[in-house]
């Protein structure tokens, strides 16, 4: 759900067709039928955007008939957790939760909390707010574990609450909501209970069908109640697997290019006062309870890598030269700031924003605002054509004569003309060799960044300003090798792994490291990927004979640690035997008194499943965790169901409809998600609700065919071919209605822009009824641009800036338009 | 890795190659990838199993990258997602999509049926038949029969007279108006010379084509079929010997198919026939129409002659 995993991730898919030929039953949930509902065993269409409504109508299936795994969820996640009595829910507010302050259009968090304390949360840090920060009694009280009701019987525990809130998301209303006939929701939540359990478990796997909405985090938590309630974490064959979408974007992100991270998911130190200085950056980023205790080991790591002989204890080991961030700097936001004129330069690697950025219109005329844009690509992409090959560099619109920007086109390597590492969905890191040289002035991206550095380095050498000083100070000392002068990948992976300091001797593993400046280490996460000297784990293919476990613990290094499959604890029941000997995985050895198993341990090896921290001792770190929590980076141990604090809008999912929705919201008098950050602009506009002037839902996604913006496979005959034009699909329904026939030309509108594009009638789309209502749904892939053989109009000139609340993730996956027959007089491309 | 749906005897020899630092190809390379050591003297051909293709046209493209094929259809088609259309001279692979969304009352499924469903996709390729018209009815010797069992055209010999395209039940081969020569799939003759698995079977992510010794894959298949059957009983084989599209003195397909629906639905002949099945009954008829002709001649002569 959420993923078209049989396109989009072919060679994953495989194994989905492994596991069917063993008998595993295939569910698909999309608005479309797509190649992947071609191999599934049940496929289940719903409205786009109305995932929530959906997936709760799942968890109150499984409440309500009682159909959780008992003694998975009572031990290892927070059902019994009894929360603060002020805590009001959704149910109560219509829609919106207690803690709501209108005024900044977002929560207090204090209501959501742990009766009697504040606990604190792990996954508060991943979102630096650009608010004040929490009150500082919400991180800090760590005296014993949260009161709970085993029992259940209390109304504020969290299965209380849960049920409450969920009680009206029921099979009937699934329908009402999603389109999605009773019959096959039902039969989807059979399917996921009855392969559940000690003898089985089931999976989920989501993609950017579940990212791409202003409810993205909340989706994805419906998942992970699920999951939790079934028993389906930590455990093999379970879990929840994001499909990342590109060869290494996990990689992007461990180490990463997010804005609001330091390496390894360390918060990127902000402009607040809880962050001035190292001491409060590492007070307000270490929890007491839980793994994230070691902290400042990371963080003096990180610096010691960064600063290396400069470091030191007296200047706070370098943490000043950091630059601070001072609110949104994601890509949304900051498309907005080239159109406002606050940027002034760009530099854009592996991205084509005209093509994968939204509300296309407006950053084609924001971008001659620029001085400067500096793009590395395999091919002039759009955004290097965009000012005099652009809709509007035809219409006159942008002259190119009166474009100022000063534009760089640099050709950049392909994976086979680098050494380097993917690092793949499942946290697998996997070194590659250079095959051939890339061609001419072509080089690699290491090649690029390292050069770049070591001229400014040159040029500010002689600087006395105190600003210069980061770069002056970065250490900076990669060995180079051949005429080319490539920086060596192996000493930079080296570097990521972690040294002593001074002596350069390669870690082992996250355990290692030190909070006094005696170990360097680029990315704690990966600390054992090159454990010595000339051992480069991640180049290792030593594959598991057929005769098991299959763990392939010798095939590259998966973060942390090698740990195959994280909260591996969960897969031995509270007294630490397996659940069942088919799923047998991890498992206490109270002969050997430590974890036995087929993967490496999350616990402690001798921590025992009867181990309970002695409160009146003040344990710290993995100490205050007790022998049946499995979830060490979580402060509690527990999984959380209910989350107290670290997502912005709301404890629970809660089905509210996109931004821009054919219909009311029936669940609520509160439409779309309250916390949304908006941009309303008049290049920005966004459409009413069930506005008549945009009556279909419309939903953009990529092809097999094509990779994203599809510079590599636009430009490469052999793959053009293949999709060689762009076109909307649309169900044969609305083409009667619309008079539209197949491979006609159309023309696609919304409040930012019109496109025309071909028309692909075909019954993959259908029509939804939805609360009685008939809602037409249209689909339009969005790699197309006017480059290369394929081509065709760009998608996302539709779409609008709106995003996640916690992420800032665009609704590129729901949103409304108009749909006409014709074309636009000396618009086309084609 | 061993494959449940299929495994294959090699983890041995695997180890041997399992840095990451390749100085040279692996002999016999195939053996790793396909579990088939390629030796001359034995049929080689492609059991293509349609119940695993997710259509995503990976053996196209390898098939094009390796044979430097031109992409010349640069056009949507608006049929499903079939850009390419057929096989051609410059397609060696093309992958069909059939969509039968709706079930026979007319409303859109939900419910599917065991593995692939609905949206059907099948990766069609010459079929290097064990009697093959193309190959009987080329007057050059152009197009012959390989070491490995196949069936390859070679350009230098072929003197475009085309008798070879009609002659093709499947409609395979094609003329190619640059070149005046007839071209078609090669099951990659140059790759196994060289000890490679086709580029084709290579690149498949969901072992749909698989390549092999032609007597293995029948023995697969069938085991394949077997289990299939007992929940997809319209799951048949296309090609093998006695099944449908092994007829008319084909004989067999060393390209054959496992198919979820008729074979018209897939663009494929019920019956295909070897042209020169058809020659004594045309030779007959063309006699027959001969004397006839004769016959009348004569009459009209010998009425002529009276007359005179």
């Amino acid at each position: 759900m959420g993923s078209n995993m049989a396109e989009n991730h072919p060679i994953a898919f495989r194994f989905v067709l492994e596991a069917k030929e063993r008998g595993a039953k295939i569910i698909h949930v999309d608005p479309r039928f797509t190649r992947t509902s071609a191999l599934a065993d049940i496929y289940a269409p719903i409205r786009c955007g109305s995932d929530i409504a959906f997936l709760g109508g799942i968890i109150n299936h499984i409440l309500e008939k009682d159909l959780w795994f008992r003694e998975y969820a009572l031990n290892y996640t927070n059902i019994a957790t009894i929360i603060n009595d002020k805590y009001q829910d959704a149910e109560e507010l219509d829609g919106i939760f207690s803690g709501w302050d209108a005024e900044t259009r977002s929560y207090k968090l204090e209501t959501w909390q742990y009766k009697g304390e504040a606990t604190p949360q792990e996954l508060e840090k991943f979102h630096v707010t650009t608010g004040s920060p929490y009150p500082e009694k919400l991180k800090r009280i760590a005296s014993g574990p949260p009161s709970t009701d085993l029992t259940l019987q209390h109304p504020n525990c969290v299965y209380n609450i849960l049920r409450r809130h969920y009680a009206r998301y029921t099979p009937e209303m699934v329908e009402r909501v999603t389109g999605c006939p009773k019959e096959t929701f039902l039969a989807v939540a059979d399917a996921l209970v009855q392969n559940s359990g000690r003898e089985k478990t089931g999976a989920w796997c989501y993609a950017v069908g579940w990212t791409h909405h202003t409810t993205g985090v909340q989706i994805i938590r419906c998942a992970g109640i699920i999951q939790a309630l079934l028993g389906n974490i930590g455990r093999p064959g379970a879990g929840i697997l994001a499909l990342r979408g590109h060869c290494s974007i996990q990689g992007s992100t461990d180490v990463p290019t997010l804005y609001n991270l330091l390496p390894g998911y360390l918060p990127h130190p902000s402009a607040n006062p809880d962050n001035a200085d190292l001491k409060s950056y590492i007070e307000s980023g270490t929890t007491q309870t839980g793994f994230l205790h070691n902290f400042p080991k990371f963080t003096t790591s990180l610096l010691r890598a960064w600063y290396g002989e400069n470091a030191n204890k007296g200047n706070e080991w370098g943490y000043q030269w950091i630059p601070k961030i001072l609110g949104d700097h994601s890509q949304l936001p900051m498309t907005l700031a080239i159109s406002n004129g606050t940027i002034r330069g760009l530099l854009l690697i592996g991205q084509n924003p005209v093509i994968g950025g939204h509300n296309s219109s407006m950053i084609r005329k924001a971008l001659p605002n620029l001085e400067w844009m500096v793009i590395r690509e395999f091919f002039e992409n759009e955004t290097a054509s965009y000012w005099y090959k652009s809709p509007e560099a035809l219409s006159g619109e942008i002259k190119p004569e009166n474009v100022k920007t000063e534009m760089f086109l640099l050709p950049a390597a392909l994976p086979g003309e680098k050494d380097g590492t993917f690092t793949n969905t499942h946290r697998l890191v996997q070194w590659h060799d250079k095959v051939v040289d890339p061609p001419s002035d072509c080089r690699s991206d290491l090649w690029f960044f390292y050069h770049l550095g070591r001229k400014l380095k040159e040029l500010y050498a002689q600087s006395n300003d105190p600003r210069d000083d980061p770069i002056k100070n970065l250490s900076w000392d990669y060995p180079e090798i051949g005429p080319r002068r490539d920086p060596l990948a192996e000493a930079v992976l080296k570097e990521i792994n972690g040294y002593t300091w001074p002596e350069r001797k390669q870690l082992e593993n996250t355990k290692q490291l030190k909070d006094d400046g005696s170990t360097a280490c680029g990315v704690w996460i990966y600390t054992g990927v090159f454990p010595k000297q000339d051992h480069n784990q991640a180049r290792s293919r030593v594959a598991d004979g057929s005769d098991g476990p299959g763990t392939h613990l010798g095939w590259g290094f998966a973060w942390p640690d090698n740990r195959r499959i994280l909260y591996n604890r969960a897969s031995a029941d509270p007294d630490g035997k397996p659940w069942s000997e088919k799923k047998r995985y991890m498992w206490w050895d109270e002969s050997k008194k430590k974890w036995d198993g087929y993967d490496v341990s999350d616990f402690p090896p001798d921590k025992a499943p009867g181990y309970v921290p002695d409160w009146n001792d003040n344990p710290r770190g993995m100490d205050a965790i007790d022998g049946k929590s499995p979830f060490t980076m979580i402060s509690d141990g527990k999984s959380s169901l209910f989350v107290p604090s670290g997502i912005k809008d709301g404890p629970l999912p809660t089905h509210y409809e996109p931004v821009e929705s054919p219909v009311k919201n029936i669940l609520y008098g509160q439409q779309d998600n309250p916390a949304t950050k908006k941009w309303p602009r008049r290049d920005n506009r966004y459409h009413e609700p069930a506005d008549p002037k945009y009556p279909y839902a419309i939903t953009t996604y990529r092809l097999t065919e094509h990779h994203s913006g599809a510079i590599p496979t636009r430009m490469v005959p052999t793959t053009a071919e293949l999709q060689p034009e762009g076109f909307a699909e649309i169900p044969p329904e609305l083409a009667e209605e619309t008079g539209i026939a197949n491979l006609d030309w159309v023309i696609i509108s919304t409040a930012r822009g019109e496109v025309e594009t071909k028309a692909l009638v075909t019954d993959r789309l259908q029509p939804f009824t939805i609360d009685g209502k008939r809602v037409y749904q249209i689909g339009m892939p969005w790699h197309f641009g006017w480059q290369g053989y394929a081509t065709g109009d760009i998608a996302n000139t539709l779409s609008s800036v709106v995003g996640d609340p916690n992420t800032t993730i665009h609704e590129g996956k729901a949103f409304t338009c108009n749909l006409r027959k014709g074309r636009l007089n000396g618009r086309s491309h084609q | 890795m061993t494959s449940p749906l299929y495994p294959l005897p090699v983890p041995f020899r695997a180890r041997e190659h399992s840095d990451s630092v390749m100085q040279r190809p692996i002999p016999d390379e195939s053996e790793l990838t396909a579990g088939v050591r390629i030796v001359p003297g034995r049929a080689y051909g492609f059991f293509t199993d349609t119940s695993l293709c997710i259509g995503c046209k990976a053996c196209e493209v390898a098939c094009k990258e390796w044979n430097t094929l031109p992409a010349d259809k640069v056009r949507l088609s608006g049929t499903s997602y079939d850009n390419t259309r057929h096989l051609s001279a410059t397609t060696w692979r093309h992958v069909r999509f059939i969509e039968k969304i709706r079930n026979s009352g007319g409303a859109r499924v939900t419910a599917m049926e065991p593995f692939q469903s609905n949206w059907l996709m099948m990766s069609d390729v010459c079929k290097h038949c064990k009697r093959a018209g193309c190959l009987e009815a080329c007057p050059t010797g152009a197009l012959f029969r390989t070491e490995f069992g196949t069936v390859v055209v070679q350009q230098d010999i072929c003197n475009g007279c085309a008798y070879c395209v009609p002659s093709c039940p499947f409609g395979v081969v094609e003329i190619n108006f640059n070149d005046g020569k007839a071209h078609k799939c090669t099951l990659c003759y140059d790759r196994l010379k060289g000890g490679f698995e086709p580029a084709c079977a290579k690149s498949c992510p969901t072992n749909s084509i698989q390549f092999g010794e032609v007597e293995d894959l029948l023995d697969r298949a069938c085991k394949r079929l077997e289990k299939l059957r007992r929940s997809r009983p319209s799951a048949y084989l296309y090609g093998a010997p006695g099944a449908p599209g092994a007829t008319g003195g084909i004989e067999q397909l060393y390209c054959f198919f496992l198919l979820l629906d008729r074979p018209e639905v897939y663009n494929l002949p019920l019956n295909p026939k070897l042209p020169s099945k058809r020659i004594k009954k045309s030779l007959n008829a063309g006699l027959i129409t001969a004397a006839g002709i004769g016959l009348a001649a004569a009459a009209v002569l010998a009425s002529v002659g009276q007359e005179e």
